[in-house]
């Protein structure tokens, strides 16, 4: 039908349709050039418009985009990935048995946390959204932490004023999640500009769903970013699905988010993100422009959100249930410890043995946090409520305090 | 006051390299009120520059360079158009210190230029203090005189919370007592115009007695406290006129003092009435000096609706209206 009516967009497939990525052109891995970092942006446009691959079918690593890597890099960002995977899978469950209120799975996606979480510096920040949890596992972040902020108890770290999953963590790049979405891109630009004031080669990494690039907050990121020449990575992890909203709502029909660049004069990078080798490389990529003085590039990861949204969505409700195990670009997980084997650095065994041991680590922190109470059974002392208000809290929030039968000092 | 707002972030900057100043207009230029002028000129481009016009993307960055440990003091052309950024300011800067268990703090000072009296129509004259006095943790200063001016925006700058410092528009060029028709005044004269040079801080909190009196306690803020001591000397009365400069943190026990003593309140303020930040006054002082109250709480504020064009004279609390308002307090049963 063509001619005048209003048009809505709707994706190819609903529940009890067959699965329909048709529409999506898997390149050949290796087959996109990579220029040199420093290149002209008007050199790299077709860049927003191709997708970067560097594992193949056959789990190689190909063409000039391969950041050849160490393979105990490579084993570091499949532990990484794996134990992502581990404690989502735990978290979700203990969220089913009624031990926190709230948990959001990443799967599908960890290589787009996990390999810039291990490309970047300690010294840069990233400014997540909540699907990146990969980015603290990949430094090492300790998990009863975390587990601890998951069930709100007395050893939270974020003194039970935050939902569970919306970390903070500065001392590992990470900064202050929240569940407004999109409202802290610009925060990484403003990050990046007063790092660039300062005269240090800091970078600023920022993380928003291909859903919210309709947001104003990322237009005018993007915007503050190009004429200020902010050292920042602006990443689109397009993850297809913004909860039952599919790409189309945000894009029209449009097929890539990292075309968006263009209009702000930034190089826009297309990644396959489901291959850690490539989401690697763009980073590096992007991080030594940057560096080098030459401004932010936007990158979209191409993924697929193969989890719901949260425990609060049940995904077969809008899209076929069979819809992951049909998404061209794999699985990263298996994708990177497939090129590992591939290359005679891994094996099945090795991977089972490190899949125990990631579930008995997660099993004692969550042991550990358990022991200091699930959700509601244990809490941060109540004056924590009025605390961090203001530096110092004024005479309402004191004369609050006292209203609870709170003395200023206790 | 202009050259007192200049000063005071001339001074700052000076003293301190992680201060930085931008907005719409503020750089080569100075901005639209000429706030920021010779800033650039004097600290460099890097310090003191323009922004594109998107307000919500200037407090963003403001906020992303507070989190790296710089003080920004970004400027919004109006406070009619700080909306945009209402959520930065709401979801993000308030808020950073408390939900990242004081890992992040947003130590910003968000500079506007404010309230009427300028014939500036719907969109140069608002008041909008009310929307960010009921944010916690965010603080909302407003002078009302070039000696203020400059002492309470050090203060904000030196401040570690989030501060939206409004500037009443009216006061940039002089005291103005509420008489639209009257001859304009300068500072020239003025006991609260003369500025010390070089630092010195008036600290966020603490209300001015600007005119001491026993018959009533009148609670005003920015423009409105001209107004008020214009009819307290029009009216002849023995009224005590008490200066808010930050409305948060609010001066409770100076307030509370002075109506425990005076029995009677009333409060002035240019923004609409409705819900307005004179019903959190009126709530205030009817829960702690209820047993010293002789008569009802008033408030003399603009009218429920949008600021007017024509009628800016019949919206803007006027002497007159004070006068009348004074006269009922005092009235004789």
């Amino acid at each position: 039908m063509s001619g005048i009516g209003l048009h809505v967009p709707e994706p190819g497939a609903r529940p009890g349709d067959e699965p329909d990525f048709s529409h999506i052109v898997v390149q050949p891995a290796g087959s996109v050039d990579c220029p040199p970092h420093d290149a002209d942006e008007h050199e790299l446009r077709h860049l927003a418009f191709d997708l970067i691959r560097v594992l193949d079918d056959d789990d190689h690593a190909r063409g000039g985009w391969n950041p050849r890597l160490d393979p105990d890099v490579l084993r570091a960002g499949l532990e990484a990935m794996l134990l992502t995977r581990a404690f989502d899978d735990r978290l979700f469950r203990l969220h089913r048995q009624g031990k926190t209120s709230f948990y959001m799975k990443s799967t599908g996606e960890e290589a787009c946390a996990v390999a810039p979480s291990l490309a970047l510096r300690r010294d840069d920040m990233a400014f997540p959204t909540y699907r990146v949890a990969g980015w603290l596992h990949a430094r090492g972040y300790p998990l009863e932490r975390m587990v601890n902020q998951i069930f709100s108890n007395a050893e939270d770290p974020l003194r039970g004023r935050q939902l569970p999953i919306l970390y903070s963590a500065r001392d590992y790049g990470f900064y202050s999640l929240s569940g407004n979405v999109g409202s802290r891109f610009g925060h990484a630009v403003g990050w990046a500009m007063a790092a660039a004031y300062s005269g240090r080669d800091q970078i600023a990494l920022g993380y928003i769903g291909e859903g919210t690039t309709a947001e104003g907050d990322f237009h005018e990121a993007l915007t503050f970013a190009s004429v200020y020449r902010a050292p920042a990575i602006l990443c689109v992890t397009n993850n297809q699905w913004a909860i039952s909203s599919f790409s189309g709502i945000a894009n029209g029909t449009a097929q890539s988010f990292a075309a968006k660049a263009i209009g702000y004069g930034l190089p826009g990078l297309r990644v396959d993100g489901n291959d850690f080798l490539a989401v690697w490389s763009v980073i590096d990529w992007a991080a030594r422009r940057a560096r080098a003085g030459l401004g932010a590039t936007l990158i979209e990861f191409f993924t697929y959100r193969a989890a719901g949204h949260s425990t609060s969505d049940d995904p077969t409700r809008y899209r076929p249930a069979s819809e992951a195990a049909h998404w061209p670009l794999g699985d990263p997980v298996e994708r990177l410890s497939g090129h590992l084997t591939a290359i005679g650095e891994w094996d099945e065994a090795r991977e089972e043995t490190l899949k125990a041991e990631l579930a008995a680590r997660v099993a004692a922190a969550v042991a550990v946090a358990e022991k200091v109470g699930t959700l509601g059974k244990s809490k941060p002392p109540l004056r924590e409520m009025f605390l961090g208000v203001f530096k110092e809290p004024d005479w309402r929030l004191t004369e609050q305090m006292r209203e609870l039968g709170l003395e200023e000092h206790d | 006051m202009i050259q007192a707002l200049n000063d005071a972030m001339d001074v700052m900057m000076a003293r301190d390299p992680r201060v930085l100043v931008f907005g719409e207009d503020v750089g080569f230029f100075g901005g639209v009120f000429r706030v920021t002028d010779g800033l650039q000129a004097r600290h460099g481009r890097h310090r003191c520059f323009d922004t594109p016009i998107a307000e919500g993307g200037i407090v963003a960055t403001a906020i992303g360079m507070a989190a790296y440990g710089l003080r920004p003091v970004p400027e919004i052309q109006f406070a009619d158009y700080i909306l945009p950024a209402y959520d930065q300011l709401v979801s993000e800067a308030a808020r950073l210190r408390y939900r990242s268990g004081g890992e992040f703090e947003a130590a910003i000072t968000v500079r506007s230029p404010y309230g009427g009296g300028i014939f500036g129509g719907q969109t140069h004259s608002q008041s909008p203090e009310a929307i960010f006095a009921h944010i916690t943790g965010l603080k909302t200063v407003i002078p009302s005189n070039p000696h203020d001016a400059k002492g309470l925006l050090i203060a904000a700058v030196e401040d570690d919370d989030p501060v939206i410092f409004l500037e009443p528009k009216r006061l940039y060029n002089g005291p103005f007592d509420g008489h639209g028709d009257g001859p304009l005044k300068t500072w020239a004269g003025h006991t609260r115009a003369e500025v010390p040079s070089g630092y010195y801080t008036v600290p966020l909190g603490k209300a001015d007695v600007v005119r001491p009196g026993g018959d009533l306690t009148i609670l005003a803020y920015g423009t409105m406290v001209h107004v008020a001591l214009a009819a307290v000397e029009a009216s002849g009365c023995d009224g005590e006129v008490i200066d808010l400069r930050s409305i948060v943190p609010l001066d409770i026990d100076s307030i509370s003092a002075s109506v425990e003593r005076t029995g009677r309140c009333l409060i002035v303020h240019e923004a609409s009435r409705f819900s307005g930040f004179g019903a959190e006054l009126a709530a205030l002082v009817q829960e702690r000096c209820f047993y010293s109250l002789e008569r009802p709480v008033m408030r003399v504020c603009g009218w429920d609706t949008p600021y007017p064009h024509a009628f800016e004279w019949d919206y803007f609390p006027s002497p007159q209206r004070v006068g009348t308002a004074i006269t009922r307090l005092l009235a004789r049963d």
